[in-house]
């Protein structure tokens, strides 16, 4: 062998020995994971129309604040990267690109609203990129065979309309439903998912809809007419504004269906006070979170927690929001994903735990309500359990009830 | 590509010679130059940053639009985001329900904005001033309502999902830098008409009207015949770019073409030159990059920082980068030019 030739296999050889070297640290980590740190990347609407779930972002960088002074997840400090997309999805695919591709996140968490999360489906889909836990009560989320790499996290509004069939369905099986529902996918959302509730009886058992649009001035007419139809249960899915006066022209007319209130809709401070708290009696919606302003919750022991996280790292951050629940909620069940993927991590491995969680209760969730995900369920929380507003605050009552498809 | 208004002018070419070279051919030499660099840039950047600059020449063909009617013309628009939606969503309805090829969607968006314009612009024939911007406004804040309420054909809220084109096998570049070079053609080709059209009576006649609309229509000028036109290229322009948007965006949807869209395009125009064409690519720059470092700069007040940005460009700059600049460089240009004229016939 010459000098050339040994030269040669001594570098090819060192050559070999590096590469394999480097396909066993790519073997544990993906993009933006380090021995000492996780990349994660996220999207929130902090300016624009939708500006008010900016919350959600604040809480989700103050629980990560927490986590990393408790010495991060298995000694790794978590990199929050949160940047504003204003609501608009051109925006949120620029966003997304920057930090898949610069940043090199090593997935995207809790991206915020509908439009912009379809907007960026497919490219992280394309990608091999998780969109882990998306921020939005639409259903199709959970699609793991189309789309492996995206899953929900919330209820989405079908789930929720389901439960509203079933529980019609068990206790006031002879019904006359009428529904108001605004001409949109949300609107439309809980038409189907009621109808899905209500199974082969949907057809008898609804017997008038109508809708509205969000540029209407009011939906008087529409109740007016629901009324006229004879119904005797009366479901609502609209937005805070519309819900406010479908609940006033409801009582003003002296109409006393059992009516039912999209959670979108169950604020008392946006919907009840505006209408009339009094007017509101009886009226039942659905929740599966703890309502931080219900004082029923205040000597629980997660409230406590919460409370105490929320005057200590989120201080900017109002108590009533309800956004500091959710985001306070979403980012511990990322955290439980992380420490299930141990020194994986992967994209494939976050993906992998991400959608193998039994049962998992969170905090500041209303109890028996548990988070589970498989391979062919991608919808982490599908149980919800009923309240009554009682003209000060929401009572639950009854069980648990899941809203999952097929059971 | 820099051309400025002022820097055409007849008696340019006749100003003298560099090194046996006219400055016209100098001037096309440059121009050749700046594209050679447009076209090589890409592959010396990463894929994202391609991306960016691809959303820059989309907004400077948008601003480019609106600089016709407004800089040019002198009719104030703030609903040319509802444009930019139509041109985009006549691309990805073609697309997704027709499986129409993706650049062969551009010239019916083209077409549909032109009508859409001309039609808009008969009845801004009656308006002014702030009273046309009002008009444009109302139509700016309409836009997204509309698409959300014909969802049979804009797919609503949800809006629509669109496949990202193909570059042309055995080309081997990727999809980025493809469209990438897809919207510099576009570009330099809207560039060029439109310097064809407002360098020569058209434009004339557009200024004229701006300046002084009664002095104009006494000079034979058919005044609503130009304001019209003005109205529908300018709309052609901005509706192109909305195409190229939802091409390169890959999906479209009510949310995207907020207000706020519409006073971007002002503002581009504004802080690039009003009545300027270069000035277009300064506007897209400023569109595209301007917001994002005000988010980097301040997190809680990214509003404030873009809005001070806004207030120093207007103060050091009131006619806009290009159109502050651009004179300034023809001027001393010219006077090299005489100077070394001057030193030859001595």
């Amino acid at each position: 062998m010459t000098m050339k030739q040994t030269l040669a296999w001594g570098l090819a050889t060192a050559g070999l020995v590096l590469a394999s070297g480097l396909a066993f640290a790519a073997g544990q980590y993906g993009p933006g994971a380090t021995d000492t740190e996780i990349k994660i990347g996220n999207t929130e609407a902090y300016s624009g129309p939708a500006s008010a779930y900016g919350a959600i972002g604040k809480a989700e960088t103050a629980y990560f604040n927490m986590i990393n002074e408790q010495g991060g997840i298995n000694g790794r400090k978590i990199n929050f990267i949160s940047r504003d997309d204003g609501y608009s999805p051109p925006k949120t695919v620029e966003v997304v690109r920057k930090l898949v591709e610069e940043d090199q996140v090593l997935f995207i968490f809790n991206p915020l609203g509908t439009p912009p999360n379809t907007a960026i489906q497919g490219y992280l889909n394309d990608n091999k990129v998780p969109q882990l836990f998306v921020a939005t009560g639409a259903d199709k989320w959970n699609d793991p065979k189309h789309f492996p790499w995206t899953m929900g996290y919330q209820p989405s509004y079908r789930i929720e309309a389901r439960i509203y069939g079933r529980y019609i369905l068990k206790n006031l099986p002879n019904a006359k439903i009428a529904v108001l529902y605004q001409n949109d996918d949300f609107g439309k959302d809980y038409l189907i998912g009621l109808r899905e509730g209500l199974g082969d009886k949907a057809d008898k058992l609804i017997i008038a809809t109508q809708t509205y649009e969000t540029t209407d001035p009011t939906v008087d007419s529409q109740i007016v007419s629901l009324q006229g139809s004879g119904a005797d249960v009366l479901l609502t899915a609209a937005i805070p504004k519309f819900a406010a006066q479908a609940i006033r022209k409801v009582y003003d007319i002296g109409w006393k269906p059992t009516h039912f209130m999209t959670n979108v809709s169950s604020s008392v401070g946006a919907v009840f006070k505006p209408a009339g708290p009094e007017k509101g009696i009886g009226i039942i919606s659905a929740a599966y979170g703890k309502d931080p302003t219900d004082p029923q919750w205040k000597d629980a022991p997660d409230f406590k927690e919460w409370l105490a996280w929320m005057k200590k790292y989120n201080a900017s951050g109002n108590i009533a929001d309800a956004n500091n629940v959710y985001g306070y909620g979403v980012s511990y069940l990322l955290v439980q994903v992380l420490k299930a993927c141990g020194d994986n991590l992967t994209r494939e491995n976050v993906m992998k735990q991400a959608a193998n969680i039994h049962g998992l209760t969170g905090p500041m969730a209303l109890p028996g309500i548990t988070i589970s995900t498989s391979p062919t369920d991608y919808a982490p929380i599908k149980q919800m359990q009923l309240e009554k507003f009682d003209g000060n605050t929401w009572q639950l009552f009854g069980e648990v009830i899941s809203g999952g498809s097929g059971s | 590509m820099n051309e400025s208004a002022t820097a055409v002018g007849t008696d340019a070419p006749t100003a003298g010679r560099y090194a046996g070279l006219s400055v016209g051919a100098w001037r096309w030499i440059g121009a050749l130059a700046l594209i050679v660099l447009a076209v090589v840039l890409p592959f010396g950047l990463s894929k994202y940053h391609v991306f960016e600059l691809t959303l820059v020449m989309i907004y400077a063909i948008a601003v480019l639009g609106l600089n016709i009617l407004t800089g040019y013309n002198g009719q104030i628009s703030l609903g040319h985001g509802a444009f930019f939606a139509a041109g985009a969503y006549t691309a990805a309805i073609l697309m997704h329900y027709y499986g129409v090829p993706y650049w062969a969607t551009v010239p019916p968006a083209a077409l549909i904005c032109f009508v859409l314009g001309v039609l808009f612009g008969l009845p801004a024939l009656r308006f002014e001033g702030p009273y046309l911007a009002l008009v444009t406004l109302a139509m700016a804040l309409a836009m997204p309502q509309l698409l959300k309420y014909f969802d049979n054909w804009t797919g609503g809220q949800q809006g629509i999902n669109l496949i990202k084109p193909l570059p042309p096998a055995g080309l081997g570049i990727d999809r980025d830098r493809w469209l990438y070079l897809v919207v510099l053609a576009v570009l330099l080709v809207a560039m060029r008409i439109a310097a064809n059209m407002l360098h020569g009576r058209t434009g004339r006649a557009l200024v004229a009207i701006r300046d002084h609309p009664i002095a104009a229509a006494a000079m034979g000028i058919h005044t609503a015949r130009y304001k019209t036109l003005a109205f529908g290229t300018s709309t052609l322009f901005t509706g192109v770019a909305g195409a190229l948007a939802a091409i390169v965006v890959g999906y479209v949807s009510p949310e995207g073409y907020s207000l706020f869209l519409s006073i971007s395009f002002l503002v581009g125009s504004a802080v690039g030159g009003i009545a300027t064409i270069g000035g277009a690519i300064v506007g897209g720059l400023f569109i595209q990059f301007v917001p994002n470092l005000a988010n980097d700069i301040s997190d809680a007040a990214p509003g404030a920082v873009y809005g001070l940005a806004m207030l120093l460009f207007m103060y050091a700059m009131p006619r806009g980068v290009v159109g502050s600049f651009g004179p300034w460089i023809a001027r001393s240009m010219r006077q090299i030019a005489q100077h070394r004229a001057g030193f030859r016939s001595k």
